[in-house]
């Protein structure tokens, strides 16, 4: 063997190195990042070692690169190590926000030591995105954490910013990192390092001077959970005698604290199908709002008229053919869509829309009586069917296609007779009668009724489990009625058949429930 | 070719005495072969080792200066075949691949070289895949040297350790005529440093000499009685000699104080981990002094007895740090001391986890109850160690665990697998669940949420064999699923031979993406690019009909969803029986990417028509089911939240990152789900024809748009 001997009392150095941690997802760059690190601490003539575990992370997944630092002693190189060890970590770079949330879960993060530098923009993992409700976790309980372990702070959207400056967040990243001043380098020495790499060097330096000039000014944002709902207040007057009518409705015959929803759901359904409709509307709703003050309404915050105000307005909205037609031929639609591709000048857009109507979807939209005529009989709607379903490719910036949609959004003069329309209105009585019923026994449970209407969306066979899901929870509402908990009940069982598409956490939720009450 | 240009790191093999090379371990390898005199290379790429394969595919010019011969394998198994080469020629040999994966497809050649022995240095490159970021089953190859009585090496975790351990490994086996083993860990491969290097060496004895004057000797073949004879030679001459060698060569580094009551013996691979444990426990400090006496072991096998009873003699007791289990180590440690009858106290696992990785954490837990019971003094006045417990115990840190999300891996953007998977999901949806036999490849993300497809998976091209128990009457087939890069792995034989020898009556789909994707888009058989250095392009459907599949379906697009699934139902349904064999091909799109981004860039800079396709959703429209999602998982389709006071859930949404694959439209299409998805053709640089076409079109549409704007009322925005 090799003998390199020390005596057992030379004194031991008491340096330490300094150690950096990058949490990244695939393909945000960590590398590059984690690179110029290197190349930074290299060129100030320290000894620098990074390692990295990519893995199969590599694809999607979240991976973390390491650096460790520290000059050389009498020719000496340091011993660094290749993985971080908790609580010994002096900066963390997060490329996302719940990628912040990750180092913290694994001790990186600590009080005495760590700045911790995230971007706080948010890339959804799938898990986040397949729930058929909200799964989007709450970024406000990384802020929270990071209050408790970080030393410093140091957040903000490097996405965005790295977008502006036609780069990529790793560049950002690094501006933030030398602005931190937590690694003993000029300035000039991190820009060098990028210099050096010499790939897309002027944007990179772009999206870090922009970061680092953030960093220094506002080195914070305050991050918040979900983005507020566009509620205005209800307006005076609006300058149109039938819209005016309507806003005045509201105001005589509404609670104040319904007022906002409300004129949320008249511009919704006058834009939906016309201001008789809306008036339609505020009928019901007046209805409902003698039946919420009857029953302590007014201690409750009129809360069930304000629920109704909303979900009435959506299932009286409901997505029929005329309504998708319409939407997608707007003058509005066209200029959002050369938006949100990035269209620059003489750019030409075209859009095709992937349309799969069926048999349902006509008979729906024929009057009443000829869609049940034609329910009626098998043969021929499974006939007519094979006609009509299959995928249709519209491209409807062509004018036949165009023509095409327009003619069905022309129908909205039929759609309250048609037989979509007269389905719609038997489940929207069922369902409010299913609440007014419980609401003098219950008036909380009653809320919650009325929000279950949640359920109810999508399309087709999707449409078709929402409802059956809706119908089950519905269905739930007399065996929770006054009872203890029961309201808190319903809403638990309105969040369990949000979590999954096939109904099964609603499954179990639904026999706990009867097991408690039954 | 391969996912990324390598044409950077080529420029560091080319470097010269005393220049200094700076990069990731894995390329310092790549680079001590060269230095080595190494004739021929070879292996099977996979994580961690493929940029040695990578850079060397890159590295022609510099290969044929140097007169060595590379080649990328079929399998772990013709790689360590291709060492049969050093058996009876002086020519070094280095063959690499993933561990214990690659090890276990390659210990059939592995057993027969080491039986017989060689004469030229053999060097096998292992990528041990343990521990954080591995994607293999946790085991250890150290198994395989001890079984065969190959020589493991394991040097300390830095540059020049892991060169010097090349240069040695080379000597080592041609002292001892027996293959070497080189492992080097996950991180050990993609750390950064850099050591001096050294001139390339051109091999002295070259193939072409060795192939033109061809030597035999029927001792060296593993038939009895040789095969007898090659027992007692590995026993009485092969093992002494490596043990004299690496005595000799000191391949084995002791550090710290001569005396002491205590020691600790370490694999090579543990040494900056312990040394960081030491640095916490005020034992040592970074510059590498240490207060207790350490045994680095770069050679893990075979143990030098004579160093260790040498360690072990008048110290009370020693630790030995290896990761993984068993600890064969520590365990031939106990059998030594025990024949010498030296009655030091040997420590190891009883102090230290069985399995998983030796973190410092780990570490400082082990070596602290190590030092309490047998040299307390040591320890001192104990300075604080690093402790992320208390923060880790704040409810509010806590409550991260709630909301931070799993991200596993999954198909990239536009990969043109997940129109595949939503196909199968579709048909699962009309003819119930199936078992589906996975294999190893990209497609096996198909496990994973969303789609959530797959029961088994037992190796690489192995997925259909897997399904052949099932082979039996009943109203479902089974479904088994291997990708291009297992099919020529093996699959090939193994599975579609198999199945058609067997009349195995089920559905066996291969996802043909023209690479060896999950490994890095190395070229294959398969694959539709020009590549002069090999011959590509031979149709995975000519080899299995060759092979006797009767029923086989090409399909020349993936993203065409209701293909896909129509195929996969007729597949399942037809009357016709033996294997029905699916082709997917589609390119992947990462490789797609990089290769046609920068063309379209060029065109569009040089004034051509071109259209870039996207997908886009109607956030008005869209209500929040998230359904396409769940057939789909695109990192490019995600949600958002919206401002409308109506809607509860967040809409789905698209990113620029979106690249047009289509499959969005026909899922949402085949799926029948929902009308919001629209794809936009963005026309740059229109032609005359674009721009009246254009115009006449908006002129029309947008009258049509102002007459019905005029009549409808609507409150102001």
């Amino acid at each position: 063997m090799t003998r390199h001997e020390t005596f057992p009392t030379a004194r031991l150095a008491t340096v330490r190195p300094i150690s950096v941690a990058i949490l990244a997802m695939g393909g945000q760059g960590g590398g590059v990042l984690s690179d110029w690190v290197v190349a930074l601490a290299e060129a100030q003539g320290w000894v620098a070692q990074s390692t990295s575990v990519p893995g199969v992370a590599q694809r999607t997944g979240a991976t973390i690169y390491y650096v460790e630092m520290l000059p050389a002693q009498d020719g000496q190189a340091p011993i660094l190590s290749l993985m971080p060890t908790p609580g010994d970590v002096d900066v963390v770079l997060a490329a996302e926000f719940m990628e912040a949330g990750r180092s913290m879960l694994r001790g990186l993060v600590t009080p005495e030591r760590t700045t911790l530098i995230t971007s706080s923009h948010r890339s959804f993992a799938v898990g986040e995105k397949e729930k058929p409700g909200n799964g989007i976790g709450d970024p406000r309980v990384v802020v929270e954490a990071a209050g408790i372990a970080a030393k410093r702070i140091i957040a903000f959207d490097m996405e965005t910013l790295a977008t502006k400056n036609g780069s990529v967040i790793s560049a950002a990243m690094f501006g933030a990192l030398a602005a931190a001043e937590v690694l003993p380098f000029p300035r000039s020495a991190f820009e060098d390092a990028v210099k050096a790499g010499g790939k897309g060097v002027d944007a990179s330096l772009r999206a870090f001077s922009a970061a680092y000039d953030r960093t220094r000014e506002k080195p914070r944002d305050t991050v918040s959970g979900e983005p507020e709902k566009a509620l205005p207040p209800l307006p005076d007057h609006v300058g149109h005698a039938a819209l005016d009518a309507l806003v005045t409705r509201i105001r005589k015959e509404l609670p104040a604290e319904a007022h906002a929803m409300a004129f949320a759901g008249v511009k919704r359904l006058v834009d939906y199908q016309d201001v008789a409709y809306a008036g339609a509307y505020l009928d019901r709703l007046a209805a409902l709002t003698a039946l919420d003050a009857a029953h302590g309404g007014a201690a409750k915050g009129f809360a069930f008229t304000t629920e109704t105000a909303k979900y009435l307005a959506v299932a009286m909205a409901y997505d029929d053919v005329i309504r998708v037609a319409d939407l997608k031929t707007r003058a509005s639609r066209f200029d959002r869509v050369r938006r949100e591709v990035g269209a620059k000048g003489d750019q030409i857009v075209y859009t095709t829309e992937y349309m799969h109507p069926r048999m349902e979807e006509v008979a729906g939209t024929l009057p009443a009586g000829l869609g049940r005529f034609l329910e009626a009989r098998p043969k021929l709607f499974r006939a007519m069917d094979r006609l009509v379903n299959r995928g249709r490719r519209v491209r409807t910036g062509t004018i036949g296609w165009f023509l095409s949609l327009y003619v069905v959004a022309s129908l909205k003069p039929i759609r309250l007779r048609t037989l979509r329309h007269e389905r719609e209105m038997a489940h929207v009585a069922h369902w409010l009668d299913v609440a007014t019923t419980a609401l003098p026994q219950d008036y909380d449970l009653a809320v919650e009724a009325i929000a279950c209407r949640r359920l109810v969306k999508g399309y087709s066979d999707t449409h078709a489990r929402g409802q059956s899901k809706f119908d089950r929870v519905l269905a739930a509402v007399p065996m929770l009625t006054a009872k203890p908990e029961g309201a808190a009940w319903l809403r638990r069982l309105k969040q369990a058949a949000l979590m999954d598409e096939e109904g099964k956490a609603l499954d179990g939720a639904l026999s706990t429930a009867e097991s408690a009450y039954r | 070719m391969a996912e990324r240009s390598f044409a950077r790191e080529v420029q560091d093999l080319k470097l010269g005495e005393g220049e200094i090379f700076r990069g990731e371990g894995i390329l310092a390898i790549t680079k001590a072969l060269l230095q080595s005199g190494v004739s021929y290379v070879g292996g099977y790429q996979g994580s961690p080792i493929s940029h040695l394969m990578d850079v060397l595919a890159d590295a022609k010019d510099v290969l044929d200066d140097l007169g060595v011969h590379f080649e990328s394998s079929a399998s772990e198994a013709a790689a360590a075949a291709m060492l049969s080469a050093s058996v009876m020629y002086p020519v070094r040999g280095a063959v690499t691949w993933k561990s214990t994966a690659g090890t276990n497809v390659a210990s059939d050649a592995l057993s027969n070289l080491s039986s017989g022995g060689v004469t030229g240095g053999a060097l096998v490159i292992i990528g041990e895949d343990y521990g954080e970021g591995s994607s293999i089953m946790q085991e250890r190859s150290h198994a395989f040297a001890m079984k065969s009585q190959m020589w493991l090496l394991d040097p300390r975790p830095n540059l020049e350790s892991i060169v010097k351990a090349v240069e040695d490994g080379f000597a080592l086996s041609e002292a001892s005529n027996t293959p070497v083993m080189l492992g080097v860990r996950i991180r050990t491969c993609h750390v950064h440093g850099q050591f001096v290097a050294k001139d390339n060496k051109k091999p002295a004895f070259t193939l072409r000499q060795a192939v033109e004057s061809p030597k035999r000797d029927v001792n060296r073949i593993v038939l009895p009685p040789a095969a007898y004879v090659h027992e007692k030679e590995k026993l009485e001459k092969r093992w002494p000699a490596a043990v004299a060698f690496i005595k000799e060569r000191k391949l084995n580094e002791f550090f710290g104080p001569t005396e002491g009551d205590v020691g600790i013996i370490l694999q090579g691979g543990m040494y900056n981990s312990v040394m960081r444990a030491l640095q916490f426990l005020g034992l040592a400090d970074v510059y590498g002094n240490s207060v207790v006496p350490l045994y680095v072991l770069n050679v893990a096998y075979p143990m030098i007895d004579d160093e260790m009873v040498e360690f072990c003699l008048g110290k009370k007791a020693v630790i030995m740090v290896e990761e993984g289990q068993p600890e064969y180590i520590e365990q031939s440690l106990h059998t030594l001391l025990r024949r010498r009858d030296i009655n030091t106290k040997v420590s190891g696992k009883d102090l230290l986890p069985l399995g998983g990785e030796m973190t410092a954490p780990v570490l400082i837990k082990g070596l602290t109850a190590f030092f309490e019971t047998h040299a307390r003094v040591l320890l001192g006045n104990r300075p604080p160690l690093p402790d992320a417990a208390p923060v880790l115990a704040d409810p509010k840190v806590k409550a991260l665990a709630d909301v931070v999300p799993q991200r596993p891996a999954g198909f990239c953007t536009g990969c043109p697998e997940r129109p595949i998977f939503a196909a199968m999901k579709l048909v699962e949806k009309e003819l119930g669940e199936h078992h589906v036999s996975a294999d190893i490849g990209c497609h096996l993300f198909s496990i994973l949420p969303p789609f959530n497809i797959g029961a088994t998976t037992m190796g690489y091209g192995l997925g259909p064999a897997s399904a052949s128990a099932f082979n039996v009457k009943a109203d479902k087939r089974p479904i088994s699923v291997m990708g291009d890069g297992g099919f020529w792995h093996n699959g090939l034989s193994t599975s579609i031979g198999n199945a058609v020898y067997n009349k195995q009556d089920g559905v066996i789909l291969i996802v043909d993406n023209h690479y060896a994707a999950a490994t890095g888009g190395q070229d294959i058989l398969s694959s539709r690019a020009d590549n002069p250095e090999r011959s590509t392009k031979h149709p995975i459907t000519d080899a299995v009909k060759g092979i006797g599949v009767k029923w086989v379906r090409q399909i020349d697009r993936t993203y065409d969803v209701a293909k896909m699934r129509d195929t996969l139902r007729e597949a399942l349904t037809s009357p016709e029986s033996g294997p029905k064999v699916i082709v997917a091909s589609s390119e992947c799109m990462l490789n797609k990417q990089r290769r046609v981004k920068p063309q379209f860039n060029t065109a569009v800079k040089a004034g051509q028509r071109m259209v870039r396709e996207r997908f886009g959703v109607d956030e008005d429209v869209c209500t929040g089911d998230h359904a396409c999602i769940r057939l789909s998982g695109c990192p490019s389709l995600s949600v958002k939240h919206t401002d409308d006071p109506l809607k509860d859930d967040p809409v789905a949404a698209i990113d620029n990152s979106c690249v047009g694959c289509g499959n969005c439209g026909e899922v949402s299409e085949a799926a029948v789900l929902c009308p919001s998805f629209y794809r936009a053709d963005i026309i740059h640089n229109p032609t005359g024809l674009d721009r009246f076409l254009a115009r006449v079109r908006g002129a029309v549409i947008s009258f049509l748009q102002r007459r019905r704007d005029s009549r409808r009322v609507v409150f102001p925005a």
